[in-house]
């Protein structure tokens, strides 16, 4: 299993932080086209599983757009509901991503941004401290760690 | 570095220590500002940009989602003052419209040992916690607005939040309903 890369957005759709691991193959586009791509999709992706959703969505931890997954890898998604956008690529086997997600944002982002008050929450992060325990989390992950069978 | 371990277990901390803080903050405020009003008014400010930040720290310790209805939102903030202050507000006095409520303390964490001089009638000791209360709501989508109806400081009985649910907020691309 592996994690391949990081994406986090603010509520209004602009990058806040980016990470990867073991990305083999770039885009050929920017940083800040390819995240704007990334959220559009995003962003349609959870209007239309709302609108198509044949059951009446009630709201919950885990409502709307959860993953997606392809023959290569899985996207995981989580959004908090302060409108924080958090973004996984992992391998298509890697299992519990949501949880490492919900790590991710309440042992980094709220340890090391929300509580530094030099972290401006409405811009990208620079925080190196934030960067290390990011890094740190995921290496520690068995999503990261387990060996692919 | 080395916080790993115990981090994230909510950090006790003795409440009178907090409560002289503030009251250093408030008196600091008063001899700066001069006027009762501006000090309110800054009181609420500064609470306004401690609950945008706050909010963060209260869903990742509750895990809790979006709320269903306003008094979805009171309960969760009676929850929030649990596990910030340590005290248990009731919720009674709901509006007709069931988009208003008071929150009734009957002890305050903030107000131990204070006494308002007379000079300081007008003082909003605790007008803090609006602004708390504002900013946090706004991150999730809700503007209320709150203010305080009885003071334990000003003779009252118990001290009594008023607070108001004044509309959805939608953002510009929207991140709740569209």
């Amino acid at each position: 299993m592996t994690v391949h890369n990081f994406y986090m957005f603010d509520r209004y759709g602009q990058l806040l932080f980016y990470a990867e691991w073991n990305r083999l193959r770039q885009s050929g586009i920017t940083r800040e086209e390819e995240a704007k791509l990334m959220y559009g999709m995003l962003f349609s992706i959870k209007s239309f599983v709302s609108r198509i959703s044949p059951l009446d969505s009630s709201p919950g931890l885990r409502e709307g757009f959860h993953c997606y997954r392809t023959s290569k890898y899985a996207l995981h998604y989580l959004e908090t509901p302060t409108g924080l956008k958090l973004v996984l690529n992992t391998d298509t086997a890697a299992v519990n991503v949501h949880e490492l997600l919900q790590q991710i944002y309440s042992q980094v982002y709220v340890e090391y941004v929300v509580k530094n008050p030099l972290c401006n929450l409405s811009e990208p992060i620079k925080s190196d401290l934030f960067e290390a325990q990011l890094d740190l989390c995921v290496k520690q992950s068995h999503v990261f760690t387990s060996k692919p069978t | 570095m080395s916080r790993q371990g115990a981090r994230l277990d909510a950090k006790r901390v003795n409440s009178e220590l907090f409560t002289l803080t503030y009251g250093t903050l408030v008196a600091q405020l008063l001899k700066d500002y001069e006027n009762v009003d501006e000090v309110n008014k800054q009181l609420e400010r500064m609470g306004y940009n401690i609950g945008i930040r706050l909010i963060e720290d209260y869903l990742a310790r509750t895990g809790s989602g979006r709320c269903y209805d306003f008094k979805d939102t009171a309960e969760k903030i009676q929850a929030g003052f649990r596990i910030f202050l340590g005290v248990s507000p009731q919720i009674t006095n709901w509006g007709a419209g069931g988009d208003e409520f008071s929150l009734v303390f009957e002890s305050n964490p903030l107000t131990e040992f204070v006494e308002l001089p007379d000079h300081c009638l007008n003082l909003k000791y605790c007008n803090i916690l609006a602004g708390v209360l504002r900013g946090a709501c706004e991150m999730v989508q809700m503007e209320v607005t709150s203010w305080f109806v009885q003071d334990q400081l000003k003779g009252d009985n118990v001290t009594e939040l008023r607070v108001k649910f004044i509309k959805r907020l939608e953002d510009a691309i929207p991140a709740g309903e569209d």
